[in-house]
């Protein structure tokens, strides 16, 4: 049998699959599918220090083989996440890793100190999100503000930090080592891309935020890219997403510099894709005579 | 929850009203449990999406269900071309149905075009205590009168344009019946505008009133948080969802003018 562990960030998990931030909510509603002790864990829904409505509808628009999203980090709070979710996730035996958004430095410093508190894996520091108007991917646009809130968070944070990049920027690698050198334990890649699409008839953008981030098999290729040159520039573990629907994907995800990945906008289409793709990754690993997954992490050779 | 993925095969495809089918699915498991109300998220080649469509009948004793679907876009097109003997890849029952009265109260099921196919499973539980006004743009576009009325329920037609039954809204069916007559408790489903005045009537009237709503939805399952509507809740706003706390909603917690 091939070996599906990985060690990320000092931490075992049972395989590289993991399901993104605001595609699986907290678990609840795919583990009436299937029990997500599969995976190798789940990246919450993105948390804020107080309960958020988020945006008005329509929040959604389908793309060429994509969605675009604006729900605007709709959540209920890390304190009912502490008390409601968090003990039914624990009971479930699968990795958590918190994503946590805020709109200044403080609200992220708050969480992180209160999550550390807690029995979860990795905290994912969320300095990217495209659709909210304070804070958000304001955070992870510059190498400035980047180095500043990884370097604060940090202080208040005893679990691994894992920074989430947002692909909306000139160069990711420098944003990369800015994260790294402010101590960052992990990196997270990539959050979706700020997009539009317009009502042809009513000349209205579809999406009531008027923009919103770009997901799904469309973006892979742009994934792949940015995990690679940000491989080749830090030393850190990172967590590939980006488009992956299949595990040929995720494969790709992995040879590009991932020792793990996330699998999100798939899910709505088929809920089982996390477990399809597990179940690739070890026929592959198999019929390769591969022993470890992790012996594909950046093994891609670059021409 | 209790919802399942199931690949049902397609039993049978009727085409009712151009641009709008009725596909009867062989889909035990979730005919076994699914409610009146109730949608299932259906999967369509070549998109990311799934498609919600309600469930208009169930037959759990033959573990058959069925849909009916008007062809909107890309989506609903390409599933509209599946053939007798393909197998539909559902997630399904989803959402929170109507919620069904006892039997012998008088029930008023009001629906307007692509509305109809949701009320039809809650009306044949009211037999014949149920009074049905289905809109229409016309004629032409008129799709289940015969399936409404074989459990003995009054059905009146209205169009728009005059070509079958009362000339206008349906709207004006529900409003002379709500004078002349003891209404305990109304159905709607239909475009939003329909809906709100509907909620209206039943509010000023002190009828019971329940809605079916539409958003644009992803997941379908309650975790990606897309299909947010504006609900009251203890009288403030509050985002729910269609595909969880939905479809079904208490008219008068929903908020019409947001």
């Amino acid at each position: 049998m091939p070996d599906l562990k990985i060690n990320f960030c000092g931490i075992e998990f049972k395989n590289p699959v993991f399901t993104a931030s605001g595609t699986y909510g907290f678990g609840r509603e795919f583990n009436a599918l299937y029990p997500i002790s599969l995976l190798g864990g789940i990246s919450c829904k993105g948390t804020t220090l107080a309960p958020r409505e988020g945006n008005p509808p329509p929040r959604i628009a389908e793309t060429p083989s994509g969605i675009l999203n604006s729900v605007g980090l709709q959540n209920p709070g890390v304190e009912h996440f502490i008390n409601e979710d968090l003990p039914w996730l624990l009971e479930q035996k699968t990795g958590i890793i918190v994503n946590i958004a805020g709109s200044t430095v403080e609200e992220y410093c708050e969480m992180a100190e209160r999550l550390s508190e807690t029995a979860v894996d990795i905290i994912e520091l969320n300095i990217s999100c495209p659709n909210v108007k304070h804070g958000g991917a304001a955070f992870g646009t510059s190498c400035a503000s980047v180095t500043e809130i990884t370097g604060e968070v940090k202080k208040h944070c005893t679990k691994p930090l894992m920074v989430k990049l947002s692909p909306n920027v000139t160069s990711i690698a420098d944003i990369a080592k800015s994260a790294e050198a402010a101590g960052a334990d992990a990196l997270s890649l990539i959050n979706t891309i700020m997009a539009m699409r317009i009502d042809i008839e009513t000349r209205r953008p579809i999406l009531k935020n008027n923009k919103g981030g770009l997901s799904g098999p469309a973006v892979l290729p742009v994934a792949i890219r940015m995990v690679n040159e940000v491989a080749n520039a830090v030393n850190l573990p990172i967590m590939g997403m980006g488009g992956i629907s299949d595990w040929r994907d995720a494969l790709e995800m992995l040879l590009a510099g991932a020792s793990a990945v996330q699998v999100g906008t798939i899910l709505f289409n088929d809920p089982l894709a996390p477990i399809k793709i597990i179940d690739g990754l070890n026929r592959y690993l198999k019929s390769h005579g591969i022993a470890r997954v992790s012996e594909l992490t950046g093994a891609v050779q670059l021409w | 929850m209790k919802y399942t993925i199931e690949e049902a095969k397609l039993l049978k495809k009727e085409q009712l009203a151009k641009g709008i089918f009725r596909f009867t699915v062989f889909s035990p498991a979730v005919a076994s449990v699914a409610k009146a109300g109730q949608f299932a998220n259906i999967s369509v080649a070549g998109k990311i999406l799934r498609r919600p469509i309600s469930i208009c009948e169930l037959d759990p004793q033959f573990g058959r269900i069925r849909f009916v679907f008007e062809v909107r876009g890309d989506g609903t097109a390409i599933l509209s071309q599946a053939v007798e003997g393909d197998i539909i890849d559902l997630i399904a029952p989803l959402g929170h149905g109507f919620d069904l009265g006892d039997p012998s109260l008088q029930a008023v099921f009001v629906g307007g075009g692509i509305g109809v196919p949701p009320l039809l499973e809650a009306a044949k539980s009211y037999g014949r205590n149920a009074s049905v006004y289905l809109g229409f743009r016309s004629e032409e576009a008129m799709i289940l009168v015969r399936d409404f009325a074989v459990r003995g329920a009054a059905v009146r037609i209205a169009t728009d344009d005059g070509s079958l039954g009362y000339h206008g809204f349906v709207t004006d069916l529900l409003k002379e019946k709500l004078q002349n007559d003891h209404v305990d408790i109304i159905y709607a489903c239909g475009p939003r505008p329909m809906l709100k005045l509907i909620a209206a009537m039943a509010r000023e009237q002190g009828v019971a009133c329940q809605v079916s709503l539409e958003e644009r939805m992803g997941c379908g399952i309650g975790a990606c948080l897309v299909c947010a509507c504006p609900i009251l809740k203890d009288g403030v706003p509050t985002y729910r969802h269609v595909c969880k706390e939905g479809p079904v909603f208490n008219a008068e917690e929903v908020v019409w003018d947001a």
